[in-house]
């Protein structure tokens, strides 16, 4: 941080360009391409279909199961594929984030399978998954509450800001990435590493709702842009 | 005819003039979509027209389906929804006797079939007893898109007729998304095919049936 102004020249409240693309795979029942800062994500929803095997099936509800990969590619070292710790962990939350705005109710015995695949890492993932995920579950026709929304913020320098890079990830005090339901603001996710003042998490907090709330423009003009020109007979 | 779309959250009408319907969730006073779609608020009910996602089955609906299984007394059917449906024996021309189901239809067969019931819990029965109805053993399938179902159609059922003034084959397009195509001369089923992809690849633009019309040398 210098005169207010962050290692990559954004302001501390400023979010890294975004580019969302709705529908772009053919096969999937909905898809999403999103390019965040430096993340390259791919989306993928697939269902609700019959959950398989059987013993999985919940006879009240849909099960979400979302499956967050990183590619070997996507980081500065050659990742090893396959789950690891992190991505079966971040799995498990995006699940539970994108659940709470699903109706699961009305999908008994079914599953609906979200796949986010990280093609290109650069701090801010599993936002950028959420965010992804949200937009092609909504192009995939799946009945939700809401269209959910992810964004971080965290502390550099002992400054709160919004949307971290990986060096300001890395070299910084704190990272707070929440998702939340953007009509309600109620949170669906929210995780944070490093050390904040009670007053500096409340700040942090107000500050990734607002990113989500931009967020959440683009994830609806994307969606939008896709859909404008259809017409019904 | 352009018309208004919704994302999900989306307010679509005031809870206390209308009441929600298909796609549609009430939340205090106001109504929301749950789905993308376009809005429909004729009448009492507000209604969401699906855009996309996979086939919703809805009673009445002509589809064609796989036989997946077969039970003693009945049939399980693939129609390409979440859920595969049910066919009894009660619901098929023939009188079949307990445990002879596979003398009628083997697994495998496909079917015109016609949805008589879904319940709460999802459970789909279908029946053969409908007009359109039988087993189809000639000809090919082939998927679209469900939501392009309506395309395919046309109006007044003018794109259908486009397609088989034009090409000479029998095609029946069931609401599932899968359409059966008979015809004799192989290069007219090409074409076919290939203006089904068509249609469903430009199903959100104007004047479609006018250029698939010039496409099949109308």
């Amino acid at each position: 941080m210098k005169d207010g102004i962050r290692i990559d020249g954004r302001k501390p409240d400023e979010l890294r360009p975004i580019k969302i693309e709705a529908g772009v795979l053919y096969r999937a029942d909905g898809s999403c391409y999103l390019e965040w800062g430096g993340n390259k994500i791919m989306a993928a929803v697939y269902g609700p279909r019959e959950a398989m095997p059987r013993h999985i099936q919940d006879p009240t509800k849909a099960i979400v199961n979302a499956r967050y990969n990183m590619v070997p590619f996507s980081v500065e070292d050659r990742k090893r594929p396959g789950p690891d710790r992190r991505s079966v962990e971040i799995s498990k939350v995006t699940s539970e984030a994108l659940e709470g705005v699903i109706f699961t109710e009305l999908f008994p015995r079914a599953t609906i399978d979200v796949c986010i695949e990280v093609l290109d890492a650069e701090a801010g993932t599993r936002c950028a998954g959420i965010t992804a995920a949200a937009v092609a579950l909504a192009d995939a026709g799946i009945p939700m509450r809401d269209l959910p929304v992810a964004c971080a913020a965290g502390k550099v320098d002992g400054t709160v800001v919004l949307d971290l890079t990986s060096d300001e990830d890395k070299e910084g005090d704190a990272d707070l990435p929440i998702a939340i339901a953007p009509r309600t603001e109620e949170i669906l996710l929210m995780q944070m590493d490093g050390h904040m003042t009670p007053a500096e998490f409340d700040e942090a907090v107000e500050l990734a709702i607002k990113g989500c709330r931009e967020v959440s423009k683009l994830q609806r003009e994307a969606l939008m842009n896709k859909y404008k020109t259809f017409e019904v007979e | 005819m352009m018309r208004k779309i919704v994302l999900p959250g989306s307010v679509v009408g005031d809870a206390k003039e209308k009441l929600p319907g298909r796609g549609v969730f009430k939340e205090g006073d106001k109504l929301y979509a749950s789905r993308l779609g376009i809005v429909s608020d004729k009448g009492r009910y507000v209604n969401i027209i699906p855009l996309s996602g996979v086939y919703d089955p809805s009673i009445g609906d002509n589809v064609i389906g796989v036989v997946q299984e077969a039970f003693k007394n009945a049939w399980l059917i693939d129609i390409n929804a979440p859920y595969p449906a049910f066919l009894g024996v009660d619901n098929v021309p023939w009188r079949v006797d307990y445990g002879e189901t596979t003398k009628y239809l083997k697994i495998g067969d496909v079917l015109i079939v016609s949805i008589v019931s879904v319940d709460e819990a999802r459970n789909i029965d279908v029946s053969m007893k409908c007009k359109a109805c039988r087993k189809i053993d000639e000809g090919l399938i082939i998927d679209i898109q469900p939501s392009k179902v309506p395309r395919v159609i046309g109006k007044n059922s003018s794109m259908l007729s486009v397609l088989k003034k034009y090409t000479g084959c029998w095609i029946f397009v069931g609401q599932n998304g899968r359409i059966w195509i008979k015809g004799k001369d192989e290069e007219k089923i090409k074409l076919l095919i290939k203006a089904i992809r068509k249609i469903e690849k430009e199903a959100h633009t104007t004047g479609l049936t006018e250029r698939i019309t010039k496409m099949l040398g109308g």
